[in-house]
């Protein structure tokens, strides 16, 4: 009996699993490079010539780099608020019991839950009454509805971990809740915010649907004009993928900073 | 945990910024939806109530009927596939150092994808003239072609969507993992525990809270899929993959048959939250008899 997998074998199956990861995306890249024509042309292992004007198009030309600055603002603008508002939630969730806590945290939960399809139009209608439509601050609030529940659920996790002794100390010591909060706290539960507005920031860059109902010019966000272009002219292969590779790259930055969080680990308490 | 909490009525205070910025945009929507399920929209101030009428006609629907089904065998399929290959994964990643990071980047480079991107990706990469996939598999003489054959088609959004989410699973039991003591690992080799009793009592009841929330958030997300395999196949061939939401969609937008749709969609919401509920209860349940 052996008591683990030997090292070459778990090497391999992890390096099996990275190429199954990167196969899809090497093809983006591969057709990020080529032109509309080859693309459609025929079939080639690598690409046969090596262009960067499907890159060139979208850093020079206004209505496709705009598409990025908008999902970046929304984007930030979401992470930041769902972060801020879970944060004194997660603690009150994980320090306090207060009337009816478990409903309330199932109930936060559920707005998870609501298929965006149908909920479209009145999401339409209620950001066009209050006169956010086309606006950064609809996106965010709209991706709200999902980040916050998840952001609450993950912090709650982190801030359990920390033990109560902590608070008491320091109430002690005569520091005033929020002082406390900002000055002692927040440094003490820094890899789950890193953690969580990695989430928050993923689920929000990677959402279309509400996204394109909510905006129209000023705040359209880059997944967006890519489905407007490739309708407008017929298929644009190569700057769709090219517009592609340039999605992965804020994300790429984002689980950089994380990644130690994450190596360090968490436990997500209760649920 | 030994302790109990302190009840603090203060907690209230402390949730009020998260109630009112996910009831701004839950509710009033959510409402919105109850009310069109009730009514005939015949046109913008033309609307006559009609009770539960949707809601008997989209419960005997049997397009309704087929399409859940697709979509429930779907969701089984994705949280089977995923959730062990996931934890696999976690389970692989290297602990630290740069291949770790350099794995960890990796391994979360599908997340990052928007929806509509990874449809168009796929789309051309299952291609059997153009894409990698589609050409491969014809090379090693598979009659494979996902635009035309309902399994192939249902097979490759599998495929993509066990691409796309398995790394959710894997980031979180991975962070799950990392943060299990290791004075527990010391404790199972002194008594000669071998690596499955390791796994069996030691990781997996450390990772269950986590792993509870990735089977609900795959299984949530996976219930509610819509734009990739809108954008890979459209729905078809035939209705092979068209999945609740695009169902859906067909009836709000395409038929502005606001009514009927609105009563679909509080269904479908229902049955996301009631297998939510029973998830979440019986998974909690087995955690306390394993401890």
């Amino acid at each position: 009996m052996t008591r683990r997998l030997p090292s070459f074998v778990s090497r391999g199956l992890l390096l099996a699993w990275l190429a199954f990861t990167l196969v899809p995306i090497y093809w983006m890249v591969h057709m990020s490079l080529r032109s509309n024509d080859a693309i459609t042309g025929g079939f080639s292992w690598l690409p046969e010539s090596v262009s960067l004007a499907n890159f060139e198009r979208i850093l020079t030309d206004p209505a496709w780099y705009s598409g990025y600055v908008n999902s970046l603002i929304y984007v930030t603008l979401n992470t930041v608020l769902s972060v801020g508002v879970a944060l004194p939630a997660a603690y009150a969730f994980s320090r306090f019991t207060f009337l009816g806590d478990k409903h309330l945290f199932f109930w936060l939960l559920t707005n998870r839950m609501t298929p965006p399809a149908v909920f479209l139009l009145p999401f339409f209608q209620l950001y066009s009454a209050i006169g956010l439509m086309d606006t950064h601050l609809a996106v965010a609030l709209a991706h709200m509805t999902f980040n916050v529940p998840l952001a609450v659920w993950i912090l709650e996790g982190f801030i359990s971990g920390v033990p109560r002794e902590i608070d008491e100390t320091a109430y002690l010591d005569g520091y005033s809740f929020p002082r406390f909060f900002v000055r002692i706290f927040l440094p003490l539960i820094k890899a789950g915010i890193g953690v969580t507005a990695f989430f928050c920031f993923m689920f929000s860059w990677v959402e279309l649907l509400l996204a394109r109902t909510l905006t129209s010019v000023d705040a359209k966000p880059i997944a967006a004009t890519m489905t407007r272009t490739v309708s407008a002219s017929g298929m644009d292969w190569g700057t769709l993928a090219a517009a592609g590779v340039l999605t992965l790259v804020p994300g790429i930055v984002v689980i950089w900073f994380v990644r130690r969080y994450i190596a360090k680990g968490f436990a997500m308490g209760r649920v | 945990m030994s302790t109990r909490k302190p009840v603090n009525p203060r907690g209230w205070w402390f949730v009020a910024p998260v109630l009112v910025s996910v009831a701004f945009s839950a509710i009033i929507p959510l409402m919105t939806v109850v009310n069109y399920s009730v009514q005939d929209i015949l046109g913008p101030s033309q609307r006559v109530f009609v009770g539960m009428e949707w809601f008997k006609e989209v419960l005997r629907d049997p397009d309704l009927h087929a399409t859940l089904l697709r979509q429930i065998v779907f969701s089984l399929a994705v949280l089977a596939l995923e959730l062990p290959l996931g934890v696999g994964v976690a389970l692989l990643l290297p602990a630290q150092g740069w291949r770790s990071s350099l794995a960890l980047v990796i391994c979360a480079l599908p997340l990052l994808i928007p929806f509509n991107v990874v449809g168009t990706i796929w789309q051309i990469f299952g291609r059997t003239d153009i894409g990698l996939l589609g050409h491969t598999l014809v090379l090693l003489g598979i009659d494979y072609n996902y635009a035309q054959n309902p399994l192939d088609a249902w097979l490759t959004v599998l495929l993509m969507d066990v691409w796309h989410w398995t790394a959710l699973v894997a980031l979180l039991a991975f962070a799950a993992l990392r943060a299990i003591p290791q004075a527990y690992y010391h404790a199972a080799a002194i008594d000669g525990a071998s690596r499955w009793a390791v796994f069996r009592h030691i990781e997996l009841p450390k990772m269950r809270p986590v792993l509870l929330i990735a089977v609900l958030l795959r299984f949530m997300d996976s219930f509610m899929i819509y734009t990739e395999p809108f954008v890979l196949t459209g729905g078809g061939p035939g209705t092979a993959t068209t999945f609740l939401s695009q169902s859906l969609t067909q009836k709000a937008v395409g038929q502005f048959d606001l009514g009927p749709a609105a009563a679909f969609s509080l269904v479908y919401f229902l049955v996301i939250l009631l297998v939510c509920f029973v998830l979440n209860n019986a998974m909690r349940d087995a955690g306390k008899e394993d401890a």
